[in-house]
């Protein structure tokens, strides 16, 4: 667990924990259950008047339950068997309102739970959503997507699975349990004891099924995971099995897989499934006890018929809690263990942020690094000592190879990441005087891969400024140059995106991104050129809409074009982290350092 | 229906197992019908008449039974797990296999996660299915049938008083169930809306930061979150009320016996063991229409699962060899040609991918293929191993028709480095060796050699031997690329198809790579998918597809004379601006 913490705040792949379950069939278990249990009950804090009234009820709908059998062991001794017509009907009615009164109780107690746990649910869900808001972005940037989610939904889904159908009837199970052994005890004394018998055996043998079910589904949850990878492995891989006539080996190893799976899963669901028949076999060898015990107690007078019968009922009433409370157990085991990942993130650190003593007002947009230093894993560093300056509306060019550093100087500047060393400001300012929202505003990303909302065009638009009119964010997509190419989707500007934008090119989804950066309009812009062309015409469009985006504002881009260089105040050549050049592009091709080597190489071999 | 006839052909090879199972299951029904008529025994002979040897005797013989009842129920269960078991067993394996046949085509009108999806969850509720019809799903009908027969043998009045009774607990069920599966779709499409705006501020991190729009998104968040409580709470409110309302249904039940079956006592037409018995089978009827209830979830997803693994099982692959098919000689030529070739991708509003493409290759030739994304580029490329089949016009490998020849003979010519560097688990050698698991560790060496990889691999820790992750999640874009090379080098193929397979490696190792090809380029035909110009300078003949369509043809020389469109992309890329520093797929953060 402590490997979840540190890739929190560390940032790095490797520290990265295996997420979520992966298979089918898995019980887990909490590592600290009463320290979670402890947490979540503190989510159902602000209901305790409201579940008081639920014990009450749930009290209250016990006892009257308890009722009806004991009325029938009544009615049986004392009316049926002394004749008494009108008798046997008055306690019939009294049955039939006790049975009722108790069902009425019951069905308001969970009318009321309903409520209280979904509220607490979505309490949980907020506090989840807020904290998820106010992580740093490595959070994001070392944890995969979809794991990600399917952990959350999975995580959430266990809780309300337990919270919501289970607490109640575990309460009920538990009280009813408690009240029939009172009013065995009470009737009569053998009889109770001899039930009470059972009790130890059940437990016995639920323990026996546990033990050997864990064993034997840990084997099963190994195997499983070895078969989801084979299985995921040659469906993703199809294609290249299919190129490389790998098929029969990998039909193989899937064979060899499959047959695991089958050898572990018939021995642990031997054992699981065992619980259900054999309970209900206890079951009957409960009443043959009460009915083989009760007839020789019966013979020499000690007990009545009405009694046996009630004892009867009441061991049919005792058993079935007890088999919902094994049942219960793997519910609320996988529902603690959701918590647990869930407040594991809850206690994963918020970024930190100056209260913004010095709030950002309008600025210029000088930007200073000195002797800045960076590293994502402590001892290797990704920027080493690096200091450079843009004067306000300078354009400064990124150029370098891949992991050169250039991705990172945007997360420094951006604050997404915070700096081991030196300092970052801007018109003077210290970075980290201000507040992170401040900063951000003045700030505007256009990244190669855009982000884009499964909303309409017009929104995704103003999500860059909350506050523009319709006309606004038009106005911003004709200066974008993405006008035209939204006036031809089907809805035009209400056409709604479809899950990661799947009906919109790469190019397009970049001028959007332009359009969205330019109705925010930022005094600073961090711009990551597109590497691969989309087609000649959209790429012309996209040049000729950033240059008009970065007219007045002070701007990094990582280049990837030599016109966009061509451009520049600037050129700045990153390699393992250092500024290794600088100047204009003419002048670095003068200098014949990296620059010029990286620029000839596109042309070598060839006559020009 | 046609997947139900595919179901039980799953269970068919377990016909014994599953037969012996119900034969056990049947026999436990009847045991557990026969206790309430010994405890009336008990009470009416025993208690009633002081007969202590019934009592003993009655006693014993229900022990008697119980002990068998026990291990009958462990060899149903047995049974039953073995049954439920080896079908899922069978029916991934039919998956997986059925999958492995599917062509590009076939597989491309699927996600691999549902796939994963029919393999894993689909399989595991149809096993779900056929393990409680041999269990609880047979018993508990058995069990209802055989009270009700009983009721009406212990006393065919009372039973016909229990019968409103009855009618009254269906109706309700049928009620709750037909009210509530709507209310639950409701829930599930505003708990779909919840996660969406989850999933986005996930995935979407970075831009929700930047634009520091964290209380716009939680204020969504909270909207979304306050509909969805809400309607939960709807359902749960009405559900609240099905348990209580059907217990009180068994509780009216047992008055009415109690009640009515008590005023046929103080008659004497019947005895207290009677009213006894017939309580306890009214509990028994009772019973499992509640559990069935319960039960129908699992019925109803293992029924929709059956569907849809029998909508994969169904589907043939689209790309079989032909009746007389011939094996290519291994001696064959690697001439490529394709001949008025026309391509249409199922389903995709009939637009043609490529159009009357005319292509040539001969062997030692480097032929390069130019075009933007959605040219049609890769899909030409994978019509010469025949991954899919052309639409019209022909393919021909060595002057065969290539739908004339074996697929199998024809990929053991073709080196292919797919678009997606795909790499599996296992060592590094595994995965240079794949498609020759038995090439030497020179062999393997050279290959990566050529592809430049061995420099990095060399440089690790393991070397060769050092472990791939799932997806080759440890290797950068470009190394994986250029291990994807070196797999396809190692087969020594006549024929090499690149399909834009150095997009993610610097130009400088690109140039690297092509001039060690070059050095055996006489032994194959080259065939290289480019959108990076510099990738194709060097080609014997370059083919510009635009649209789906070959708009030029010639050297680069050629073409930036007569090309119009050849220039463009030229100027663009090349002219204004050079691609100093092409490759930034990959994030810092993953090193």
């Amino acid at each position: 667990m402590t490997a979840e913490r540190r890739a929190g705040t560390e940032g790095t792949r490797a520290a990265m924990q295996p997420l979520g379950p992966r298979g089918m069939g898995k019980i887990e278990r909490p590592a600290d259950a009463q320290a979670t249990l402890r947490r979540l009950v503190g989510y159902f804090e602000r209901f305790k008047t409201a579940l008081v009234v639920v014990a009450l009820l749930v009290v209250v709908y016990t006892v009257l339950g308890l009722l009806g059998p004991y009325l029938m062991g009544v009615a049986l001794d004392r009316y049926v068997a002394r004749r008494d017509a009108a008798g046997l009907g008055h306690i019939a009615l009294v049955m039939l309102a006790a049975f009722f009164a108790s069902n009425a109780v019951n069905f308001v107690a969970n009318w009321i739970m309903a409520s209280v746990s979904q509220r607490a649910l979505k309490d949980i869900r907020t506090s989840l959503f807020t904290h998820l808001q106010s992580l740093p972005l490595s959070f994001f940037d070392t944890r995969p997507a979809g794991e990600l989610m399917s952990r959350l939904t999975n995580d959430i889904d266990a809780i309300n699975q337990a919270v919501a159908q289970n607490v109640t009837s575990l309460l009920a199970s538990v009280l009813s349990m408690a009240g029939i052994l009172i009013a065995m005890f009470v009737l009569d004394r053998w009889l109770a004891l001899a039930s009470v018998l059972v009790v130890p055996i059940m437990f016995w043998f639920t323990r026996f099924v546990a033990v050997y079910t864990r064993r034997g589904f840990k084997d099963l949850q190994r195997a499983l995971g070895e078969l989801n990878g084979v299985m995921e492995e040659g469906i993703s891989g199809q294609k290249v099995v299919k190129i490389f006539r790998h098929g029969d080996a990998v039909a193989a190893a899937f064979r060899a897989s499959n047959a695991e799976v089958y050898r572990t899963g018939v021995s642990a669901n031997t054992y699981a499934l065992l619980l259900m028949p054999l309970t209900s076999v206890l079951g009957n060898l409960f009443v043959i006890v009460l009915s083989g015990l009760g007839g020789f107690l019966a013979l020499a007078g000690l007990v009545s018929v009405g009694v046996i019968a009630t004892f009867i009922t009441y061991g049919q009433n005792f058993i079935n809690p007890l088999r919902q409370l094994s049942n219960l157990y793997n519910t609320i085991q996988a529902a603690l263990a959701g918590a647990e990942r869930v407040f594991q993130i809850l206690d994963t650190k918020a970024e930190v942020d100056a209260a913004g003593e010095h709030p950002m007002g309008d600025i210029r947009g000088d930007v200073r690094f000195d002797h800045v230093g960076f590293s994502y894993v402590p001892g290797s560093p990704v920027i080493t000592d690096m200091s450079l300056t843009a004067k306000a509306g300078e354009m400064v060019a990124l150029v370098g190879p891949t992991g050169a550093g250039k991705t990172t100087i945007i997360n420094l500047l951006t604050r997404f990441y915070e700096l081991d060393g030196g300092a970052i400001t801007i018109d003077g300012t210290d970075l980290r005087a201000c507040s992170k929202a401040d900063l951000r505003r003045k700030l505007g990303l256009v990244l190669q891969d855009t982000f884009l909302f499964a909303n309409t065009v017009l929104e995704n638009i103003r999500y860059g400024r909350l506050d523009a009119t319709d006309e606004e964010v038009v106005a911003a997509a004709q200066v974008a140059d993405a006008d035209h190419f939204i006036r031809q989707l089907p809805q035009g500007y209400q056409t709604v995106l479809s899950e990661r934008a799947g009906n919109l090119s790469q190019g397009q989804r970049q001028l959007l991104a332009i359009a969205r950066t330019l109705l925010a309009n930022p005094a600073i812009l961090i711009l990551d050129e597109a590497t691969s062309s989309v087609d000649t015409r959209t790429e012309a469009r996209i040049q000729k809409s950033l240059l008009r985006l970065m007219k007045g504002r002070t701007s990094f881009v990582i280049a990837h074009r030599l016109s966009t260089i061509r451009d520049a105040n600037q050129v700045l050549v990153i390699d393992g982290g250092r500024i290794i050049e600088r100047g204009t592009h003419a002048a670095l091709i003068e200098a014949g350092g990296l620059y010029r080597q990286l620029y000839v190489s596109q042309f070598k071999g060839l006559s020009l | 229906m046609a997947y139900l006839g595919r179901l039980f052909g799953f269970i068919r090879p377990y016909r014994g197992l599953s037969i012996a199972s119900l034969v056990f299951l049947a026999v436990l029904v009847c045991f557990d019908l026969a206790i309430p008529r010994l405890i009336q025994r008990i009470i009416d002979h025993g208690i009633l008449e002081h007969d202590r040897g019934v009592v003993l005797w009655t006693a014993v013989l229900m022990l008697g039974i119980s002990a068998v009842s026990t291990v009958i129920a462990i060899g149903n269960n047995v049974y039953s797990v073995r049954v439920g078991e080896g079908v899922a067993r069978d029916l991934r394996e039919a998956l997986f296999l059925k999958i492995q046949s599917y062509s590009f085509g076939n597989l491309d009108r699927q996600k691999t996660g549902q796939l994963m999806v029919r393999l894993t969850s689909d399989v595991s509720a149809i096993k779900s299915l056929t393990q409680i019809s041999l269990r609880i799903g047979t018993r508990a009908p058995l069990l209802m049938l055989g009270s009700l027969v009983l009721m009406v043998a212990t006393s065919a009045e009372l039973a016909l008083t229990m019968l409103p009774l009855l009618v009254v607990t269906s109706a309700l069920i049928v009620v709750f169930i037909m009210k509530m599966e709507p209310l639950f779709r409701v829930v599930q499409s505003k708990l779909d809306t919840l996660n969406n705006v989850l999933q986005e501020n996930i995935a979407g991190a970075r831009l929700v930061k930047s634009l520091v729009r964290a209380d716009f998104e939680e204020e969504r968040f909270a909207v979304a979150n306050e509909e969805m409580t809400d309607r939960s709470i709807e359902v749960m409110k009405f559900t609240s009320a099905m348990m209580p309302a059907l217990t009180l249904c068994v509780n009216v039940g047992m008055v009415v016996v109690i009640w009515s079956g008590g005023l046929e006592a103080i008659r004497g037409r019947l005895s207290v063991g009677q009213i006894v018995a017939f309580s306890n089978y009214m509990l028994t009827t009772m019973t499992p229409i509640v559990m069935m209830t319960m039960l129908s979830n699992t019925w109803a997803a293992g029924l929709a699962s059956a569907r849809r693994v029998h909508d994969i099982l169904s589907t043939v692959s689209d790309v079989v060899d032909t009746p007389g098919a011939t094996a290519l000689p291994g001696d064959a030529k690697a001439c490529v040609a394709l001949d008025g070739v026309s391509f249409t991708y199922h389903g995709e509003g009939n637009e043609a991918v490529l159009e009357d493409i005319e292509l040539r290759a001969e062997p030692g030739q480097t032929v390069a293929i130019l075009g933007a994304t959605g040219a049609g580029k890769s899909t030409l490329v994978n019509l010469v191993p025949r991954f899919y089949d052309v639409t019209s016009g022909t393919v021909s490998f060595a002057d065969h028709d290539v739908r004339r020849l074996t697929q199998d003979s024809l990929i053991a010519q073709i080196g292919v480095v797919p678009q997606e560097a795909l790499l599996f688990t296992g060592t590094i050698r595994d995965n240079i060796a794949y498609g020759r698991p038995g090439a030497s560790d020179e062999e393997v060496v050279r290959a990566a050699k050529t592809a430049e990889a061995h420099d990095f691999v060399a440089k690790l820790p393991a070397g060769y031997d050092t472990h791939v992750e799932e997806r080759g999640a440890n290797f950068s874009g470009g190394q994986k690329q250029r291990l994807a090379i070196a797999r396809a080098l190692l087969l020594r193929p006549k024929l090499l198809l690149l399909d834009d397979s150095t997009s993610a490696v610097d130009v400088e190792t690109e140039t690297r790579i092509q001039d060690a090809l070059e050095k055996d380029k006489d032994e194959r035909t080259t065939i290289v998918v480019a959108q990076r110009i510099s990738t194709v300078l060097k080609a014997d003949r370059i083919y510009v597809l635009d649209k789906g369509r070959v708009v030029a043809a010639g050297t680069h020389h050629e073409l930036m004379r007569a090309s119009a469109i050849y220039q463009e992309i030229y100027e663009s890329q090349l002219g204004r601006g050079v691609a100093v520093e092409p490759v930034a797929q990959e994030s810092e953060v993953a090193q």
